[in-house]
């Protein structure tokens, strides 16, 4: 190896800091410029009533995309995160009394046993991907697709394509109560975002994870168990979004099929647009609440115009591809800066 | 040999890279049916000179001539065009296609639809292979047979694409004696054919064995041209070290007393261990004593460093850590362990993107802190070896990307010094250093083998070892094959062993 770069110093003065943080920046910047559009644009979308709004409509995504940023940060990825949200969500209503209606050859047990299971059904999910991910060393793009499928295959055999209705009551309560104004969603959404916050920025795991996502090899030699670490943050997706598919079938009010289809690019683009590295090691929750905001603004906004309701999708897609190329173009300037 | 032009001929050719002479007026001819041996150390310009010839490097001082007539290469096409092969130390073989398809890449022989003939491919690969005495099933995945034999059909296939020079870069270094017996008579039937071969070598027996005339290299210039016959494996490595006065300036020359230390009790002992690129190799590393591994490029002691620090896994034999047999499953448990390790690439080691502090504190983490981080302790402790070692800048903040080199190298280094190893591993610890850095490493290694660390130095860089250890095992194709212990070595007893 040469000497060549040792002439490289810290850059002095703002240019290279701002380099540097583009990739917060400039979510915030859209989140402010789309804010300001949309006020204008329509007397209806700065009202306390829509600011509520936009945070229900965000709040499963927002579960799921905790767990995902864990992901992402170590370089990972999960395509199965909406998939594992419905077979959960779909596992918690098969655990429980249905109406004589719904024609499912359910095992009803009592609401915490229910709740129990799904759970545990989550973690066994999040571990068989660990466990093709890290021991026998399946790209987690590949493996997770097949956890896709895996989820969509429990949906299918424990619905049967049937619709079910309820839930257990804490689930319910969860789901679709609120505490006076505030839906209870929400309240659950900002908990597990402040619990993965805490995690990531305060603890040893957390740091391991930032490590193994900046550069794997070298976290190896430094004695760190990758594997392990890799293994632990596919887990807290699959049971993050095991917590999503639950509140969320309470909050939609019925388990059945594909009803978290648009979840999977939701999340992934709430992470990415938010600014956290695809590169890994890079970004965090806090951008992950910013792309979280980017894009519930812009799906209730896009309501809240005159627009041709076709035109939103490709909207929605094109944005996606500028976060994209934000997030490449800013690890390229962050290395260089 | 044959009279007339020679087949290639170079004149002042001089290289340089950024203000740094990689080569100046160098002269050099290749007859025409000879095995040139290209001899020298890591960086004395014999890759560049073949770089040149094979069109890698396309801007260079003086001329070119081949068969006579001026050549000038503007790429490594032309320079394919114009009848110069290269055959790479890492093969360029495609392991899943056939020995057939490998011979023919690139050339593969169509019909008149366009596609692929195979059966003509077949039969041209069968007879190309027959025509150099190669026996082997040109139908079989190329990556089913053993490395030699991979080597061979590579060969083959520079010459079945019409190359009439043939450069060889370390053709022998992970080859059994019996394969190499094969390639030297590969070599010589297509010598015989008129063809002219350069074959770059560490290994001197090798160059001696096979060669018509050897070339010695040394700081960029090409030192003496000798026909083999005149000349013996003192005679290379005189000139390859050179005369001796710069060297000695260095300190590194000379004779070299060791300080090994028998008596010292042993921390860290691998008994017959085997794995990925080194058999059956045993060796003792004890308190307080710096053992130095050395080899050529591609001789094992590199992979072996990787697995005592637990990176890859032993298929065979036995570690033990003061007297008790570990296994290592992974880095972490080598680190558990108390062993350390720091790799050759500055890449591998580092994480650019955080700031000093997180980069010396990762490896100790789990001793500072159960559940929550500490960043106070973390910088606290980063600062002590920030001053202790000069890091400059000095302070614990700045990305570690921002830092020169050298000072990331210390970093690397620091993150194991709080909570001291048993066994401290360094591959190639002075790699790409200038003389005031590399006298720092020296300094740091001989304190920690003062606090009672077994280190482990293991290089490619006769000096490096030389500089640190006390006792030298030195390792060739993946085997340890000697050890001076007590007394004195020097330079080119070292290298003669290799």
């Amino acid at each position: 190896m040469s000497t060549s770069d040792s002439a490289v110093l810290p850059r002095s003065g703002g240019m290279g800091w701002l380099k540097g943080q583009l990739r917060n920046i400039a979510p915030f910047a859209t989140l402010l410029v789309l804010v300001a559009l949309f006020s204008i644009a329509s007397p209806s979308f700065a009202t306390l009533d829509n600011v509520a709004n936009i945070a229900r409509q965000v709040s499963v995504t927002a579960i799921i995309a905790v767990g995902l940023t864990f992901v992402i940060l170590c370089a990972e990825i999960d395509l199965s995160v909406a998939s594992v949200a419905n077979a959960v969500g779909i596992m918690v209503a098969f655990f429980t009394l249905q109406d004589q209606s719904v024609n499912i050859a359910n095992i009803p047990l009592p609401g915490a046993a229910a709740i129990l299971l799904a759970l545990l059904g989550s973690l066994a999910l999040g571990a068989v991907t660990a466990f093709g991910v890290t021991v026998i060393g399946i790209p987690s793009f590949i493996m997770t697709l097949a956890m896709l499928q895996i989820g969509a295959g429990i949906c299918a055999m424990l619905v049967r394509g049937q619709i079910a209705y309820s839930v257990p009551a804490p689930i319910e309560m969860l789901g679709s109560g609120s505490i006076g104004p505030v839906p209870w969603i929400v309240v659950v959404a900002v908990l597990v975002l402040a619990l993965g916050h805490i995690v990531l920025s305060y603890t040893r795991f957390g740091r391991y994870v930032y490590m193994v996502g900046g550069n794997r090899e070298a976290a190896e030699y430094s004695g760190v168990n990758v594997k392990l670490v890799l293994a632990a943050v596919l887990v807290i997706s699959a049971v993050c979004s095991g917590i999503a598919g639950m509140l969320g079938v309470a909050h939609f009010g019925s388990a059945q099929q594909n009803e978290f289809d648009n979840y999977l690019l939701d999340a992934i683009s709430a992470v990415v647009v938010g600014g956290t590295s695809l590169f890994g090691g890079q970004g965090g929750i806090g951008n992950t609440v910013v792309g979280l905001l980017v894009l519930g603004v812009l799906n209730n906004g896009l309501d809240h115009v005159q627009i041709d309701s076709f035109l939103k999708i490709l909207i929605r897609g094109l944005i996606l591809l500028l976060a994209l190329v934000i997030n490449v173009y800013a690890q390229r300037l962050r290395a260089k800066a | 040999m044959a009279r007339g032009a020679p087949l290639l001929e170079l004149r002042g050719i001089s290289k340089s890279f950024g203000g740094v002479t990689a080569l100046s007026g160098v002269d050099f001819t290749l007859e025409v049916g000879e095995i040139h041996g290209l001899v020298g150390e890591n960086g004395a310009g014999k890759s560049t000179l073949m770089k040149i010839i094979a069109g890698v490097h396309t801007s260079f001082e003086g001329e070119m001539r081949i068969a006579g007539r001026p050549a000038r290469h503007r790429s490594a096409r032309s320079a394919r065009d114009a009848g110069i092969g290269m055959v790479h130390q890492e093969l360029s073989v495609v392991p899943e296609l056939s020995v057939a398809e490998n011979v023919m890449l690139g050339v593969q022989p169509v019909n008149r639809l366009g596609l692929v003939d195979w059966p003509g491919m077949m039969r041209r690969a069968r007879a190309l292979l027959a025509e150099l005495g190669i026996d082997v099933d040109p139908r079989v995945p190329i990556g089913r047979l053993p490395l030699g034999m991979q080597q061979l059909v590579e060969i083959a296939r520079v010459l079945s694409s019409g190359a009439r020079i043939v450069i060889l870069d370390e053709p022998t270094s992970a080859l059994s004696p019996p394969e190499v017996e094969v390639l030297f008579g590969l070599l010589r039937r297509v010598r015989d054919s008129g063809r002219s071969i350069v074959f770059i070598s560490h290994f001197l027996e090798d160059v001696l064995a096979i060669c018509d005339r050897v070339t010695c290299f040394r700081n960029g210039r090409l030192i003496e041209t000798a026909p083999v016959s005149a000349i013996d494996k003192g005679w290379i490595i005189t000139r390859m070290i050179g005369a001796g006065h710069e060297e000695l300036e260095q300190g590194y020359a000379g004779e070299i007393r060791l300080d090994s230390r028998p008596g010292a009790p042993v921390v860290l002992a691998c008994e017959a261990a085997s794995g990925p690129g080194f058999r059956e190799v045993s060796l003792e590393a004890r308190a307080g004593e710096v053992l130095g591994i050395y080899g050529s490029m591609g001789a094992g002691q590199l992979d072996l460093a990787r697995a005592l620090f637990g990176r890859t896994a032993l298929s065979g034999g036995r570690l033990s850590l003061d007297g008790r047999p570990i296994a290592l499953r992974n880095t972490a448990a080598a680190r558990r362990a108390g062993i350390a390790f720091v790799p050759e690439s500055r890449r591998s080691m580092l994480f650019a993107q955080e700031p000093v502090y997180r980069n010396v504190s990762i490896s100790i983490l789990d001793r500072i802190s159960r559940l929550w981080v500490k960043p106070a302790v973390e910088r606290a402790i980063a600062q002590r070896h920030v001053e202790a070692l000069g890091i400059r800048p000095p302070s614990v903040h700045p990305r570690l990307g921002t830092l020169s080199g050298g000072n990331q190298q210390k970093v690397a280094l620091a993150k194991w010094l709080t909570h001291l190893p048993r066994v401290l591993v360094l591959s190639e610890p002075t790699r790409g250093m200038d003389v005031g850095a590399k006298e720092e490493v020296v300094r740091i290694v001989r304190a920690l083998r003062e606090q009672g660390i077994a280190v482990l130095v293991v290089s490619t860089e006769p000096e490096t070892v030389l500089s640190l250890a006390d006792r030298i095992l030195v390792m060739k194709r993946g085997q340890v094959c000697e050890e001076f212990a007590g007394g004195t070595v020097s330079k080119d007893r070292l290298l003669a062993a290799a």
